[in-house]
């Protein structure tokens, strides 16, 4: 039996005291792309963070490639895509400078790029499409185009594990459709993703597989859903935010050939 | 008439510029990291704290190069590990850093009996009165500084720039942190005989700030803000020899203050330049309905002044709070 690419065993995380998940059993196979979705707070995030040992667990393990994460060090494999932040650096850095830390798992110490570097550096960006903007001040990007080269950054070092957190949120359509592009052509190099979303939108397509947390705890595990279903009470969730119309159309496209559960009437 | 060019034959000038040459490109590289990280001050909260370090030298006899050195680590790598709990707001670490060290410095220079003169050397900078072996450590010890600076400069950019993400690479960003920390103090005592421990932030911090006005990446800021030290620190030196003919001059002001100068004249130009650059960005939004603008006597085009913006297949002029873009023979409002 091949190894899972990420198996989270019964995890639990508690910060300052409080749990914030509970029981968590989640298996990612090599090659599929997971959908990680949940109302706001439920422990989306704290799973993915956990899963990298960016925030401890209370109990339980994880094992990345067979190896449980303490003894795990092949971290080329894994490409981490943090959520944006609202820190801002006091220096200007450029978009490839960005794209060419993704490189650091990989370098040696004391050593200048490569001519392997520069050209991983230079696939990534072309893959999300920012190969024209590589010399602007990253900071000077909007808030999609950074996503992307985040996402580029990730790329860079061959990972063929990859952890996107919230991606899409605060994106534009267009924005969104260009990385669905990018994590299209990802995937079909064979890569697995882990994708945490509040809603899909233009990456529905792409998706072989939905979890759904709710409370610190997976609720849903399986066929991937509609946007609204993660929004039924059932996930904890009430539908109260605002889709404009072009997403919704987008979906109904994604949606109707593969015969998912509707979004009026989920399992 | 002499000049300042026949000072420099003299030994203490000689030593003085090499001094000098080391701290201007040292300092600046150091401050490239603070200032990434928005601890512009902290360089001021260690020169406080190895104000001490210096006391207690001119108190036992010891060199007081060595002691500020060993105090200045010992405060900066206290800061990062309490900065790295996260429990106490950095401003208030550091107001208790500057009052702390200053205080206890002015307070046991006292009990060594030495007059506040000679504490004043190094709270000011006395880099003409410099000796040989103050010299070969100042050169050591900012030629760590660089090879450390520029030598681990991916790791220490990615680790300011996103903790998470270099943790996930597999890098120890304590370890990166506190490296930080330690070359910050070193190059604070480094500096101390240039400009002196009150204006030793300034020769790390105003470099960056005048070159991040122009620069677009990190790494032209690491290296024109090393230039800009360089610049300053041996421009300052010799403007402060050739005026000190007709006046009293001390040459740590005045190195700060050509940096001081350098940033006075990129700032305006940086401000032009974000102001171009925000207003050519191309929109992104997508056009809605047809909205046709009402009579229009002006025409826009290449020339016409009006900043032209790229959106999607076509260009919108700006005027007066409209995007107008040209349709057959009249204008939209987009």
């Amino acid at each position: 039996m091949p190894v899972a690419a990420l198996e989270l065993r019964d995890g639990a995380v508690a910060i300052g005291g409080r749990p914030v998940l509970r029981h968590v059993d989640l298996t990612v196979p090599e090659g599929q792309f997971v959908a990680l979705m949940g109302a706001n707070g439920s422990g989306k995030s704290t799973l993915v963070r956990a899963a990298l040992g960016l925030w401890p667990l209370a109990q339980g393990s994880v094992h990345i490639y067979g190896t449980p994460l303490r003894r795990f060090d092949d971290w080329s494999r894994i490409g981490f895509v943090p959520q944006r932040g609202a820190a801002t650096s006091g220096v200007p850095s450029s978009v490839h400078e960005v794209v060419a830390s993704g490189r650091l798992s990989r370098r040696r110490l004391l050593r200048p790029l490569s001519r392997e570097d520069r050209r991983a550096i230079a696939e990534a960006l072309e893959v999300v499409g920012m190969t024209d903007r590589a010399k602007d001040r990253s900071g000077q990007l909007s808030g999609g185009q950074q996503q992307r080269v985040l996402i580029a950054r990730a790329l860079a070092g061959g990972a063929d594990l990859l952890l996107l957190d919230e991606p899409t949120a605060g994106v534009d359509l267009a924005n969104q459709r260009a990385l669905a592009e990018s994590l299209g052509r990802v995937k079909a190099a064979g890569a697995t993703v882990l994708l945490v979303a509040h809603e899909l939108g233009p990456l529905a397509p792409l998706v072989d597989r939905a979890v759904v947390m709710r409370h610190g705890r997976i609720a849903y595990d399986g066929e991937p859903l509609g946007d609204h279903a993660g929004h039924d009470t059932t996930y904890g969730d009430t539908h109260s935010h605002h889709h404009p119309p072009e997403d919704i159309d987008d979906r109904a496209d994604a949606v109707a050939p593969l015969s998912f559960p509707s979004p009026e009437d989920p399992r | 008439m002499t000049n300042v060019f026949d000072l420099l034959s003299l030994d203490f000038m000689q030593r003085a510029l090499m001094a000098a040459v080391f701290t201007g490109l040292a300092a600046p590289v150091v401050g490239t990291y603070l200032v990434q990280r928005r601890l512009a001050l902290l360089g001021d909260g260690i020169g406080h704290v190895a104000v001490t370090g210096v006391a207690i030298g001119l108190w036992t006899g010891a060199s007081p190069t060595w002691t500020a050195v060993a105090l200045a680590t010992v405060g900066a790598v206290v800061i990062e590990m309490i900065r790295q709990r996260g429990q106490t707001g950095g401003d208030v670490l550091l107001a208790i850093m500057l009052y702390g060290g200053l205080a206890g410095g002015v307070l046991i220079s006292g009990l060594a009996g030495q007059s506040t003169a000679v504490l004043g050397r190094y709270l000011f900078g006395s880099i003409t009165t410099i000796s040989e072996a103050d010299v070969i450590a100042t050169i050591v010890l900012a030629a760590v500084v660089l090879l450390v600076g520029v030598g681990l400069a991916p790791q220490l950019f990615a680790v300011a720039q996103d903790p998470e993400f270099a943790r996930v690479s597999g890098l120890d960003i304590r370890v990166y942190n506190i490296v930080v920390a330690v070359m910050a103090a070193v190059s604070v005592t480094v500096a101390m005989r240039t400009v002196g421990l009150l204006l030793v932030s300034a020769l790390m911090v105003v470099p960056v700030a005048a070159t991040t006005q122009l620069t677009r990446s990190f790494r032209s800021t690491l290296a024109a803000s090393m230039v800009v030290g360089l610049l300053a620190a041996v421009g300052g030196l010799l403007l402060a020899a050739q005026l000190s003919f007709t006046a009293d001059v001390a040459p740590g002001p005045t190195i700060v203050l050509v940096a001081l100068a350098c940033f006075v004249a990129t700032w305006p130009v940086g401000a032009w330049m974000r102001r171009r650059d925000r207003l050519t960005e191309p929109f992104e939004d997508e056009v809605e309905d047809h909205l046709t603008t009402g009579t229009h006597p002006h025409r826009h085009g290449e020339d016409c002044g009006h900043p032209a913006v790229q959106h999607g297949d076509h260009v919108d002029y700006l005027h007066d709070g409209h995007r107008h873009a040209p349709h057959d023979r009249h204008y939209d409002e987009h």
